[in-house]
């Protein structure tokens, strides 16, 4: 009981352990989780995985259906699909944690600004991220990558560009919700900077919807990708992305097609995968069905 | 016979934590023109059991284990859904405690009260307005033939539980439950809903089972009283008895924590202005339909708190009181006025020229649930302003913590607990050794009470009062609650329509209340013990 040292004292269950504790309660949620790590680990580890190359050729056989020695087959220029496929997933998830990152980095800091500030500040950032919004943005993607030449760096970006207007919604909405309770008074009535506010007090209790909609942006960022690079604007080959395989093996889907249902089937469990964390995220942080 | 008849009535309720018993083993019988009053802290059962008697208690997780209840001839824990709905429309009904969220806001409230006498009465629509218009009449709403066409948001609180006694009405009913409902209103409304039940009662020969958390309120309407702790009886008889000799320990207890009398403490009150209040006007822009217009929600106030006194500031909701204290705090923005503290001019400051000022004076708020960062842990919360403000280094905070938590009664070892792990009275100790951590020189305390159980309340006050004492506090203690300001605070002021009607040294007050309002305020809020009836 007379304990000096915080440390020695019994740790309270935070919200966040409560909120994990929900999680891995969640079978769906759980086996998501894994499926996304199991694949995350098998496209970096690809090289060790596979023994080809992404860009190596077997003229002789061409295309070719699965078969012991490749097992998802071979494309038009005898390279082993799997292979392939292994690699175009870096570029997707990359694409799609990186892009994720830039909206969320702009969206969350937006938002909160916005929501804290109120009033003028507000109106101006806000009416900002509507004109942004009533922007075709698909045409300006292509244009971007029209002018600047195909640039990985700058896909990533751009598609982040597109994706942070709605978290700064969600963030603004949470803020201006979260505003309006005792404590965020409380700590303006302790003299803390306003700043200090936002990072200390606002952005940890918003942020359990905007780590659900994460979960959901990726999955639209890689279909957005994968979108480009089906127009022909994204992945130069011989480097692949789970869009442009997709676009491949569209052209050649009633000869070979296997070229299209892998890398389809690749991308939809990705998808699928990410879909059931992000439930089971929502239902684990959403503190109405949390106190039962 | 009895019209009422509850026998060894049990519900549990069945979730993944394990069973909770709501209800064990309730026993109780109503007749004709009575009132039963059903007494209790939140989460006693208070409510389930008289939900359950309606079935309107959802059903998985809750159970009704055991018992009977035999009204009029049957057994409602044991009729058909078909039988239930029959016996809640047409022969008992309830009131709750918030008539806006009882009310629909998107029909006019004729069309409420209109609708089940054409749909389940077969009356014509003309018949049934005249129906409504009598009924709003009898429960004492101005106006009816008018008023019958407006919204629920167009009237008061009061007004409106009104409209949902009326409701109640409608189907004639023989047993009313009224499930606190009173607790959402100002003490002067409190009365006159009182009296409205009362008189139904008395004309329409009905039963009513009163559930309240108020001793004084219930003692006030109750012929019979049922005291309940987690889901027990503790204690049933006539409300004479009861409050003259209760037999029980908890029921003594209960009627100990009602706040009366004159405040025990002596008046440390000194010479010298801590604060002094001129002229200080709020105002805000409030924008409806397009149109600006503006609410002087605090109107030329002024006056002097001195170093070592408690101010009690009461009103009713809406009085300003609330914007009073925030605006002296400079939390909003006064429009105009001078706030002196110790000297120095808040009025005009912004927050970085407030920061030094910070330090010295800090805020109570009401609701415990909301005045806590729910992801900060205790240590967090409590060390967070002692560093911001130099009151501890990095080195000894681990220490200024558990001394603060020593200071506000809690127990060492809740360190590192979160905020959701606490119970209400909890939650606001942590709130309070928040707002001393700082060692503040002048606390607002903003109805630091008046969410908490009656028990609980009794507690914080007492651990105000000794917080005030030791570390020389000087405090405005805003309330809507008389008799707590009352047991707590030196000089009073009352506030009405953001004006400061008057403002007199505590019994003095009591005494000889010059303003007219006061003495309603006063008449409406004293605890009427049985023998006063």
């Amino acid at each position: 009981m007379n304990a000096t040292r915080i440390e020695d004292y019994e740790q309270g269950t935070s919200l966040w352990r409560d909120a994990w504790i929900r999680l891995r309660k969640n079978r769906l949620a759980v086996i998501g989780g894994m499926t996304l790590i199991v694949v995350t680990l098998l496209c970096l580890l690809a090289p060790f995985v596979s023994p080809y190359g992404y860009e190596q050729q077997d003229l002789v056989l061409g295309a070719a259906g699965p078969s012991a020695r490749h097992w998802l087959g071979t494309d038009v220029f005898g390279r082993d699909l799997l292979t392939r496929i292994l690699y175009g997933g870096r570029i997707s998830l990359m694409v799609g944690l990186i892009a994720t990152g830039v909206a969320l980095i702009i969206g969350v800091t937006w938002g909160a600004i916005a929501g804290y500030a109120g009033g003028r500040v507000d109106a101006v950032m806000m009416r900002f991220v509507d004109i942004v919004y009533a922007l075709p943005f698909m045409i300006f993607v292509v244009l971007l990558m029209v002018v600047f030449g195909r640039n990985l760096l700058l896909l990533f970006l751009v598609i982040g560009a597109v994706e942070w207007l709605t978290m700064a919604r969600i963030v603004r909405g949470q803020v201006q919700g979260l505003k309006q309770l005792e404590f965020i008074e409380a700590a303006v009535s302790l003299g803390l900077s306003g700043w200090t506010i936002i990072r200390r007090h606002l952005i940890p209790n918003a942020i359990g919807p905007v780590i659900v909609y994460t979960t959901l942006t990726i999955p639209s960022v890689m279909l957005l990708e994968a979108f480009i690079s089906f127009l022909g604007l994204g992945i130069q080959p011989p480097q692949s992305s789970w869009g442009s395989l997709i676009a491949e093996g569209v052209e050649t889907m009633e000869e070979f097609p296997w070229l299209l249902i892998f890398p389809g089937m690749a991308l939809s469990l990705t998808l699928f995968a990410l879909n059931f964390l992000g439930d089971g995220l929502r239902d684990a942080l959403d503190v109405r069905t949390s106190r039962d | 016979m009895a019209l009422l008849e509850v026998s060894h009535l049990s519900v549990s309720f069945h979730t993944r934590n394990g069973i909770a018993r709501a209800v064990d083993d309730i026993s109780f019988s109503l007749e004709q023109g009575q009132t039963l009053g059903i007494v209790g802290e939140s989460g006693s059962g208070k409510s389930v059991c008289c939900y359950s008697l309606l079935g309107l208690i959802p059903r998985p997780p809750g159970r009704i284990d055991s018992g009977t209840a035999m009204f009029a001839g049957r057994d409602l824990l044991h009729c058909s859904e078909a039988e239930l709905r029959r016996v809640r429309g047409d022969k008992i009904a309830m009131i709750f405690q918030d008539p806006m969220t009882s009310l629909n806001p998107f029909l006019r409230i004729g069309e409420q009260l209109i609708e089940p006498l054409v749909y389940h009465r077969g009356q014509s629509r003309d018949a049934a307005r005249k129906q409504a218009i009598a009924l709003l009449e009898e429960v004492g709403i101005r106006n009816p033939s008018q008023t019958i066409d407006c919204y629920p948001h167009e009237f008061s609180g009061g007004m409106r539980q009104r409209v949902m006694i009326a409701m109640a009405l409608i189907a004639e009913p023989q047993l009313l439950i009224a499930d606190e409902p009173t607790t959402a209103l100002d003490v002067t409304v409190q009365r006159q809903i009182l009296e409205l039940i009362n008189e139904l009662r008395r004309k329409r020969n009905l039963a009513v089972i009163f559930i309240s958390h108020d001793l004084g309120v219930v003692a006030g309407i109750a012929d019979q009283v049922l005291v309940m702790k987690d889901g027990r009886m503790i204690e049933q008889g006539p409300v004479h008895s009861l409050f003259d000799n209760p037999a029980d320990a908890y029921t003594r207890k209960l009627l100990a924590a009602i706040p009366r009398g004159a405040k025990s403490a002596a008046d440390r009150s000194t010479n010298q202005d801590l604060l002094a209040v001129n002229d200080l006007t709020t105002r805000f822009n409030i924008i409806d339909h397009g149109k600006s217009s503006e609410l002087i929600a605090v109107n030329s106030v002024s006056f002097r708190l001195r170093r070592g006194e408690v101010l009690g500031l009461v009103g009713e909701s809406g009085s300003g009181k609330s914007t009073l204290g925030r605006s002296i705090l400079n939390l909003i923005r006064p429009s105009s006025g001078s706030v002196c503290f110790d000297g120095e001019e808040l009025v005009g400051r912004d927050n970085q020229q407030m920061k030094p000022l910070r330090r010295r004076m800090q805020m109570i708020f009401q609701d415990p649930y909301a005045s806590l960062n729910p992801r900060m842990t205790i240590y967090d919360t409590l060390a967070e302003p002692m560093l911001l403000h130099g009151i501890a280094s990095k080195t000894d905070v681990d220490q200024q913590v558990l001394k603060l938590m020593d200071d506000v009664g809690l127990a060492r070892a809740y360190i590192r607990k979160y905020p959701h792990e606490f119970s209400g009275g909890q939650r606001q100790r942590i709130a309070i050794g928040r707002a001393i951590a700082t060692r503040p020189e002048f606390v607002v305390a903003d109805e630091p009470v008046s969410a908490l159980d009656v028990t609980i309340q009794k507690q914080i006050l007492e651990l105000l009062l000794t917080l005030v004492e030791r570390h020389n506090l000087s405090m405005l203690f805003i309330s809507h609650d008389l008799a707590v300001v009352r047991h707590l605070c030196d000089r009073i002021m009352v506030m009405r329509a953001g004006q400061l009607l008057e403002t007199a040294a505590t019994e003095l007050l009591w005494a000889a209340p010059a303003h007219e309002y006061t003495r309603t305020l006063l008449s409406s809020s004293q605890t009427e013990l049985p023998e006063a009836r």
